[in-house]
């Protein structure tokens, strides 16, 4: 289904883009309505609960276990953590960018899922892991200034995941597919037109600010330093949060694409195609061959294993073991 | 694509490939063992090798052998409550061919000494393929319910396990037998579209020189 169809049907139904969204993924896999919106619920409570941890914040429904604050605050390649609590240090003491409130909270709230990610805490991969910020950041600090409740944003989340769906089709949402332009590109798309939603917009200037964000975003190459999603990951769904909220501002005020939605998406797809591999998750060009990014990397693959017994070298290259004796080659009976 | 495809999983970080799918390759290996395991030896291959210790691939690996989904927050600390249930693992790294790069070999002994060697790929967005069972040739990705069974090859094995679920009205998606050689052990994997009843897991045990059923249900 291209944009503009779907545009269409929820205006002709009058109905949002997000119920539209539901009500087309209960046609095709036979899922009650129910049960699929309370699924996108379940997700809204986990991106809610992201922020929080990404945060350092602890709430009354979270589980405390020690060490929990320490380890949200830092990846397992002590590559990224703790930024989201400087930017969130920053506003609540009122030093933020004059008037830039929502950006700033938005920023903040992006880079924290973004960094729970990458200390593998638990995230929604919206449409990715890597590009899981910019979706609950953008919603949750709009819900936080408009008030919008939790059934709002279900159904904002909804229309993000039919932009996706769209996407994803005639693209795909991998860097490995498309660079970062499928990633991030996609998920400030998504999250442009649900942003939209939640203040009110038609689903025409949804699927408009769609394509703001992903004009805006067309050719981000995927280049991850050490081939983690860390860097530049972490920050990309901060800025491409912002992407996001320009696009909806311009997509409510009734501006439109003068390309129109769909054909923004195949010229993404093509350009997706041009984009050489070494731009491509293989971590061979851009940031990832920096003289920084390769020290990192060779850092990274030198670090010493954990060796929790002594072990003898041998050609299979024993990373670590709590064996206490290591097995003879495990004999397949059929080999 | 599915809006329930674009939207989730809900998984521990930082990588669907290689943390989430890895959480799962653990699972489906510990499902395919029948019982919990007490060791194991696990070797990464290509990406999964070059990348594991910055995505905690080695953590989510061991989480799903411990029977942890790849939404469970234990994985992180996978090592500790390993050694808490009694679960001694090596992490090693090496080359397993010509497979794809995310892919991973574990080999697992069960407190019984029933042992099992699973070798499985995370092909994307946290979805997996089970390539081979103890040496054997299979295809096995765990989105639907799958019959696994075991046993010396005879004929008419497949003929009574498939009448056992043509009789209760289970509908077979797919199907794949593979043995190591005429008369030697074979391994039949059938995918279906319903849920399998407990019965029938019981009645294809009672076929004749059936060694073992696995069911790997839908996640
Ligand atoms: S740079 Fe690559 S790995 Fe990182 S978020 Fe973008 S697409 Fe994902």
């Amino acid at each position: 289904m291209t944009l503009a169809e779907l545009a269409q049907r929820a205006l002709a139904e009058g109905i949002s883009l997000g119920r539209l969204a539901v009500i087309l993924e209960s046609e095709e896999t036979g899922i009650p309505l129910d049960e699929i919106v309370a699924r996108v619920r379940d997700m809204v409570r986990v991106m809610k609960s992201s922020v929080s941890e990404g945060l350092g914040r602890v709430e009354a429904s979270m589980p405390v276990r020690p060490g929990v604050l320490e380890r949200a605050r830092r990846s397992r390649s002590g590559l990224s953590g703790g930024d989201a609590a400087k930017v969130a240090g920053r506003i609540a003491s009122g030093r933020n960018l004059p008037g830039n409130f929502l950006l700033a909270k938005s920023v903040a709230y992006a880079l924290a899922v973004s960094e729970v990610n990458a200390a593998m805490g638990k995230i929604v991969a919206a449409p990715t892991a890597g590009s899981c910020g910019v979706i609950p950041g953008t919603f949750l600090a709009l819900a936080e200034v408009s008030g919008a409740g939790e059934e709002d944003l279900v159904d904002a989340l909804s229309a993000a995941g039919l932009i996706g769906q769209v996407i994803g089709e005639r693209v795909g949402l991998s860097g490995a597919q498309a660079g970062c332009q499928a990633e991030c590109g996609s998920a400030a798309a998504m999250a442009a037109a649900g942003l939209v939603q939640l203040a009110g917009g038609s689903p025409e200037d949804c699927i408009h600010a769609a394509a703001f964000a992903l004009k805006g975003l067309m050719g981000l190459v995927c280049d991850p330093v050490a081939g983690l999603v860390e860097v530049p990951c972490v920050k990309r769904n901060a800025t491409s949060a912002a992407v996001a909220l320009a696009s909806a501002e311009m997509a409510l005020s009734g501006v439109r694409s003068r390309i129109p939605p769909d054909e923004v998406i195949s010229a993404m797809a093509q350009v997706g195609k041009m984009i050489p591999p070494a731009l491509r998750e293989t971590s061979q060009g851009g940031l990832a061959v920096t003289p920084t990014g390769l020290r990192v990397s060779r850092e990274m693959a030198n670090r010493s294993s954990v060796c929790m017994h002594p072990m003898p070298k041998r050609p299979g290259n024993i990373e670590y073991t709590t064996l206490t004796q290591i097995r003879p080659h495990f004999d397949d009976p059929h080999r | 694509m599915r809006l329930l495809d674009v939207l989730g999983p809900v998984m521990i970080g930082p990588s669907s490939s290689h943390t989430a799918g890895a959480a799962r390759l653990g699972n489906i290996a510990r499902i395919l063992l029948g019982e919990p395991p007490v060791q194991a030896r696990i070797i990464l291959h290509g990406s999964f090798a070059a990348t594991y210790r910055g995505h905690g691939t080695d953590l989510a690996l061991v989480a799903g052998l411990l029977g942890f989904a790849p939404d469970d927050e234990r994985i992180r600390d996978s090592f500790a409550w390993a050694a808490r249930e009694g679960l001694e693992f090596s992490i090693e790294t090496g080359d397993l061919g010509d497979v794809h790069p995310n892919t991973a070999r574990i080999e697992l002994t069960s407190r019984s000494g029933k042992r099992l060697s699973v070798v499985g790929s995370s092909v994307g967005g946290g979805k997996v393929e089970i390539t081979e069972i103890s040496g054997l040739p299979v295809s096995l990705t765990g989105e639907k319910n799958t019959i696994v069974a075991m046993y010396p090859d005879r004929p008419g094995v497949v003929a009574g396990i498939t009448s056992i679920l043509a009789k209760v009205g289970v509908n077979i998606a797919t199907m794949r037998v593979a043995r190591s050689g005429r008369g030697k052990t074979a391994v039949c994997v059938i995918e279906v579209d319903q849920d399998i009843p407990e019965e029938v897991v019981q009645e294809v045990r009672q076929l004749p020189t059936i060694e073992n059923v696995i069911v790997v249900r839908a996640q």
